[in-house]
């Protein structure tokens, strides 16, 4: 549906054959394309036209590098004006005095909790020693949720019910923290609208009796335009130090950071990647920015392929393909492999390119999981024997196999036609013939 | 305007120029749609009109497609029937956002037959377990008997919440431990409310983000069970889609729509300046309706979806 803004920009660019300045014209076209872009990654729109028009200044008469097409000139002027915009990564300011505090807020589900024990296990790993404190005293049974994160984490939680006021509650526990050595404090706070003056009052309340050294506003990486109003009211009532970016582990774009950074002057710390307690992130701005171009995200998968795909067995696999010794077993063991990384359409897309290529040729291949499940279930009706050597696989054995997998003798045969094309593939590859872009291969 | 781009590692000193995008935004604030309004209080229309009423709808996250489809549709509408005046051209705008919009969203839950189960679901955060405690209240205020499935079994604390929510609007609730499978609380649930003769099976699913392949299958597997439980029971799934969201609701709505048949949807947290706006580009892709909207943290701040009425506020 959202199409990457290069692939946009390369269409625009398709008939200009021309290398030299880029005109006018050209890039008033291209502008157009980075606005919807833009707006459709949720950036908001007074920030959209005020980046398009700075966009626009550095691009008209920009020489087109010898090595760039015009599309991938004005992409890299994008690319650099977003990561001008971005920052550099800020690290969390804590006190040379412990405790130090650290206050989470933002509006209801942006994910403060789950941020606020994920945070307490980042700090303990930075040998820390955090205290989490449960000042939600409004929506049913969030207290109940930070002590249950925090008895799984073993982190301790200091909370007084949801009786009490959250500033008092919020002292106690910085004094709770000075008493019991603790060296970090992080604070959880109930969910509020911006708009809800005696919730904001009340934060404000917090904030003066604790002097945080941190106020971090947790927001949703899924948040329309409405996210720079809700910073800019959160900012006046507490003075932001920090942004927390949460769900980046979906398909939302992110638009609402490049906003909330280029309205309010606050940097993103850091972003909230899975729903596993170690899923959060130190901020990598030039990730986020081709995130919000929509350009695909070689790191994030590379980084991905690092977390499920065992070393050794790359390795071993990578060599087997150079030797092209690569049999089905090796094939349905990459397979498994590479499932573990989640659907293959949503891998494919992570390849920059990927999706104009695709579209080439007809639309993303229909990998769904039924496939890759019967993929799997006819090798497994093969022998080793049969895995190892697929040459031995006449009529008789292929109805054997079909009638074991459940499939139909058309289905084996496509499977070893494509396993055969596979290895061609392989042998030129190793030959020198094709090449992959680095870092696919192997890891 | 150049400043705020700017790097900076400190806590942040508004500049001049901020201030100026601040009192910009401040603008917005009062209100996007009233201003569509006031648009067109001016004495004639002019090409800026158009942009600016593009603009707007923008700004409410209606999305740069469907906004531009908004604003040709109303554009020719104008010129094709000679509108002079901006009072008409208003009513043209009006009566593109009502097509876009679709008519018909509220099928109504409450005059579905007894045994219904009502599958709850959508991503992380977006306002489920309130949602569902509000949908109950609103059909036992109806006279229509509810329960309460704690499905989900993953969130600290989840099943927790929704019996606080359960306890306070007087609904029965069937939960099994934290880690529980899903599908067994759901199956459970369902034959108890056969058992009790229960109008309605609300049932709770844990968050999840769609691009989650293993917990969407998840979910098609927690509606198989509820089936199993209740073949003759009819089968309602709500996709809770959070008012502040942006134009990843299309995909989301898009993914719940292939996993589980989405019926409609609760458009949720509509009580802060976000309006809601991508309402229209999910109907206008996907013709997904809205079914109810959630407008407060009490359990009766909850009403029907009515096209018209929504549209008309967006132009008070």
């Amino acid at each position: 549906m959202f199409e990457a803004l290069s692939d946009r920009l390369t269409d625009i660019f398709s008939g200009l054959r021309a290398r030299g300045a880029l005109t006018e014209r050209d890039v008033d076209q291209a502008m157009r394309e980075i606005r919807m872009s833009l707006l459709e990654a949720d950036v908001n729109f007074k920030v959209v036209k005020q980046f398009v028009a700075r966009v626009k200044e550095r691009s008209i008469g920009a020489e087109v590098m010898q090595s760039l097409t015009p599309g991938q000139q004005v992409v890299k002027i994008v690319h650099e004006e977003l990561l001008e915009v971005l920052g550099e990564p800020a690290r969390l300011a804590l006190s040379q005095t412990p405790p130090s505090v650290i206050l989470l807020a933002g509006l209801q589900g942006s994910g403060k909790t789950t941020t606020a024990a994920k945070l307490a296990v980042a700090l303990r790993k930075q040998g820390q020693h955090p205290l989490l404190v449960a000042l939600d005293v409004y929506r049913p049974a969030a207290i109940d949720q930070l002590i249950s994160l925090g008895k799984q984490l073993n982190v301790p939680v200091y909370s007084e019910g949801t009786k009490g006021e959250p500033e008092k509650i919020a002292a106690n526990a910085v004094q709770y923290a000075r008493k019991n050595a603790f060296s970090v404090v992080i604070m959880d706070t109930a969910g509020r609208l911006h708009i809800d003056e005696q919730m904001m009052s009340e934060l404000q309340r917090i904030e003066r009796r604790v002097e945080p050294n941190e106020v971090l506003l947790v927001a949703d990486a899924m948040t329309g335009q409405d996210a720079v109003h809700a910073a800019e009211e959160f900012h006046r009532t507490v003075n932001l130090t920090g942004l927390i970016l949460t769900k980046m582990d979906g398909d939302a774009r992110g638009g609402a950071a490049l906003s909330i950074r280029a309205v309010t002057g606050v940097p993103v710390k850091y972003m909230g990647t899975g729903e596993k307690t170690d899923a959060l992130e130190q901020f990598h701005p030039d990730r986020l920015a081709q995130r919000i171009l929509g350009m695909g995200d070689v790191l994030s998968l590379i980084e991905k392929a690092q977390e499920t795909i065992n070393e050794d067995e790359a390795r071993r696999l990578e060599k087997k393909m150079r030797t092209a010794s690569f049999d089905l077993e090796d094939f349905l063991q990459q397979f498994r492999q590479v499932r573990k990384m989640g659907p293959l359409t949503q891998i494919l897309e992570m390849i920059p390119g990927m999706r104009s290529t695709m579209k080439q040729m007809g639309g993303m291949p229909n990998l769904d999981d039924r496939e890759v499940k019967r993929v799997e279930a006819i090798i497994t009706s093969m022998t080793m024997q049969e895995r190892r050597n697929p040459g031995l696989i006449d009529g008789s054995r292929r109805r054997r196999i079909a009638r074991g997998s459940g499939t139909t003798v058309q289905e084996v045969n496509q499977l070893l036609n494509q396993f055969k094309e596979a290895q061609k593939m392989m042998k030129q590859l190793t030959s020198g013939k094709l090449r992959l872009p680095k870092g696919m291969m192997g890891v | 305007m150049r400043n705020i781009f700017s790097r900076r590692q400190e806590a942040p000193v508004k500049t001049e120029e901020q201030e100026a995008l601040d009192q910009a935004v401040q603008k917005t604030r009062e209100g996007v749609f009233n201003r569509i309004s006031g648009l067109f209080r001016q004495p004639i229309i002019t090409e800026e009109t158009w942009d600016e009423l593009e603009d707007l709808l923008i700004q409410a996250d209606v999305g740069p497609a469907t906004a531009m489809r908004l604003v040709e549709g109303a554009r020719k509408q104008v010129e094709r029937e000679e509108l002079k005046t901006p009072v008409e051209a208003e009513t043209a705008v009006r009566r593109q956002m009502v097509e876009v919009l679709g008519e018909d969203h509220h099928k109504p839950l409450e005059s579905m037959p007894s045994g219904t189960i009502v599958l709850i679901v959508g991503v992380n955060g977006s306002g489920k377990t309130t949602s569902i405690a509000k949908l109950g209240d609103y059909l036992s205020r109806r006279n229509r008997s509810v329960m309460l499935a704690a499905a989900d079994t993953f969130r600290a604390a989840a099943i927790d919440q929704l019996r606080v929510w359960a306890e306070r609007i007087k609904a029965p609730v069937i939960a099994h431990q934290q880690d529980a499978d899903p599908g067994a609380v759901v199956f459970d649930a369902v034959k108890a409310a056969q058992a009790r003769g229960v109008d309605f099976v609300l049932v709770d699913t844990a968050g999840r983000l769609h691009t989650k392949f293993n917990l969407m299958e998840e979910l098609q597997k927690i509606k198989r069970v509820a089936h199993k439980a209740g073949p003759e029971s009819p089968m309602v799934s709500l996709l809770v889609l959070d008012a502040t969201t942006g134009q990843n609701a299309i995909l989301q709505a898009k993914a719940f729509l292939q996993t589980v048949q989405v019926d409609g949807i609760i458009l949720a947290k509509l009580d802060g300046t976000a309006k809601g706006g991508v309402a229209f580009s999910v109907y206008n892709e996907l013709k997904v309706p809205i079914w109810y909207v959630g407008t407060g943290e009490k359990a009766h701040d909850f009403a029907p979806f009515d096209h018209l009425e929504f549209v008309n506020a967006l132009f008070e």
